[in-house]
């Protein structure tokens, strides 16, 4: 194995999405019946995780949670990546002027913090996924276009290019099938950043209570559940902070590795 | 075919270019040579409308009795590759390091004709024979970085070529090239250019490689054309000081008299010779 970082990245993703997976067919138990009794329970045998303040099963909790944490993930880092690139392909590929105007559009975008766009989305839109993926994705397309601007032009201004348009290329597959196959790794390594950065801020807005709406739980809803009450029982907020942290690792050695690995310079093989 | 007349090319108000007559007639091989600035470039890329969007062009070149300055973009595209085309001269550079050889030959055949996927494929190996490439079979499915220098220009050729064009541009064809290989390329270009009645323009720097091509000569210095003729005309009876300066900066082995010339008295080396 070139890259240790990608294996272990590969590992502990594969653990995050296994357990969703398996969460669409069984958890351990309902994880929505609420038993009173049982609440606050330490984990033990029967409740791996324990149990939250209203006696459900917390793994159960932690496993559908991620149903949403990721389905926001993905979603925005979709949205991102194609839009994105797209953006920053057109910046790059139009002329000095109109590259200009999108590039300053992009930071304007990157400078307005994701949070304070969600919180102003929720207000309006009402909270929910929605409002998460668009304020995600209003910060990944800008971001994504800013990474992919200057790798598109220097390959933009290389000889291939030229040669491509000697043949009577248009602009716009020479943007898309010259330049964007030797920018690929570059996207590549973003998109799993991106996915990372998506699970993170999801968590965050869930916990300011601007994502996940009940019934529906997520990751970031478990920790907000369990903050007044951190000192009677610690594990109910270091478990689902822990599955954050497995993910957000997890995807982020991934691009780590994978940005190692796909570099011409690094690797002997070349790219792709 | 090719007309050119008062072309200008500028930027900012700074002339670059400036060219008052250049014609060439069909299956004429011309060359252009002249130092690195003087213009040889620009002039071809104005032929073809790629110069940079800061440059202004003024003037009229036509092109089989259409004007090619002032088109559009799509117009040009259209005659770009099937007409007009164009090799360049690092071909390790002007080859897309992302996609097989077999597919980049065939580009402007897709791009240019109606040939349905299997005939393309067939004719892609068509012209690498016809490019003496080794293989082609087995090249296709190469991508560039595993071919040698010489390979991928005779590439870059097949694919200037795949849509017999009536003018082929040579910039600087063989200059990243090794010696050799430097003679095999010319001489592939110049059967080509007679098998096909293609005409070539042979851009360089180097006298002794255009001379040993072309029919006709220009020599260009500071952006005008200072001498035009046949080449054996050029060679034996220049008449610019330019041009002869060219000419004595033809680098050939030089004897025992020459060096002498050259480095005058010999450095003292660390043997003590």
């Amino acid at each position: 194995m070139k890259s240790p970082q990608l294996l272990l990245g590969i590992i502990l993703t594969g653990f995050v999405l296994t357990i969703t997976f398996v969460s669409f067919f069984w958890t351990p138990w309902d994880p929505i019946g609420i038993n009173v009794e049982d609440r606050l329970l330490p984990p033990n045998l029967s409740h791996w995780f324990g149990t939250d303040r209203l006696g459900r099963d917390l793994f159960s909790q932690i496993m559908v949670g991620s149903q949403n944490t990721l389905f926001v993930a993905l979603i925005s880092t979709i949205v991102g990546a194609v839009l994105g690139t797209s953006l920053g392909l057109a910046a790059a590929g139009s002329g000095p002027r109109w590259g200009a105007v999108i590039t300053r559009i992009s930071d304007i975008g990157i400078a307005l913090p994701s949070i304070l766009i969600a919180l102003v989305l929720a207000t309006t839109l009402g909270p929910g996924r929605l409002s998460v993926i668009i304020a995600i994705s209003f910060w990944f397309v800008p971001v994504t276009a800013r990474v992919v601007v200057g790798p598109a032009r220097q390959i933009l201004a290389l000889d291939f290019v030229e040669a491509a348009m000697t043949h009577g290329r248009s602009r716009r597959y020479i943007l898309f099938r010259q330049v964007l196959p030797n920018i690929a790794p570059i996207v590549i390594v973003q998109t799993s950043m991106m996915f990372a950065a998506g699970i993170l801020i999801e968590a965050s807005l869930s916990f300011l209570g601007v994502g996940a709406q009940p019934p529906t739980t997520s990751w970031g809803k478990i920790l907000m559940d369990s903050q007044p009450l951190v000192q009677q029982a610690p594990y109910y907020t270091i478990l689902p902070g822990a599955f954050i942290v497995i993910s957000v690792l997890g995807f982020n050695l991934i691009g780590d590795g994978l940005s190692v690995l796909l570099d011409p310079q690094q690797s002997k093989k070349g790219v792709v | 075919m090719l007309e050119i007349n008062n072309l200008r090319i500028s930027i900012a108000g700074k002339t670059l270019v400036e060219i008052d007559h250049l014609s060439a007639t069909p299956g004429e091989r011309l060359g252009l040579v002249g130092e690195s600035g003087s213009g040889k470039t620009l002039t071809v890329l104005s032929i073809l409308g790629l110069l940079p969007e800061m440059m202004d062009v003024e003037g009229s070149i036509t092109f089989a009795g259409q004007e090619l300055l002032g088109k559009s973009d799509k117009e040009l595209a259209k005659i770009r590759g099937r007409d007009i085309a164009m090799v360049f001269q690092d071909p390790s550079r002007s080859l897309n390091p992302t996609m097989k050889i077999g597919r980049q030959i065939g580009e402007s055949l897709r791009l240019h004709t109606d040939l349905s996927k299997s005939d393309i494929k067939q004719k892609v190996i068509e012209l690498m024979h016809g490019v003496q490439l080794q293989d082609p079979e087995k090249l296709v499915t190469r991508y560039p970085h595993e071919l040698s220098g010489g390979q991928q220009q005779r590439v870059m050729i097949a694919m200037a070529i795949s849509c017999k064009p009536s003018l082929l541009i040579a910039d600087e064809p063989t200059t990243a090239l090794d010696v050799t290989v430097q003679q095999e390329i010319l001489k592939l270009l110049l059967r080509l250019s007679n098998e096909s009645n293609m005409g070539v323009i042979f851009v360089s720097h180097n006298l002794g490689v255009v001379q040993a091509v072309s029919e006709r000569i220009a020599v260009m210095h500071n952006g005008e054309i200072v001498e035009l003729g046949p080449t054996s005309q050029i060679i034996d009876s220049p008449t610019v000081a330019y041009t002869k300066a060219l000419i004595g900066a033809n680098p050939s082995i030089p004897n025992e008299q020459e060096l002498s010339r050259l480095l005058g008295t010999r450095f003292p080396t660390s043997r003590g010779e």
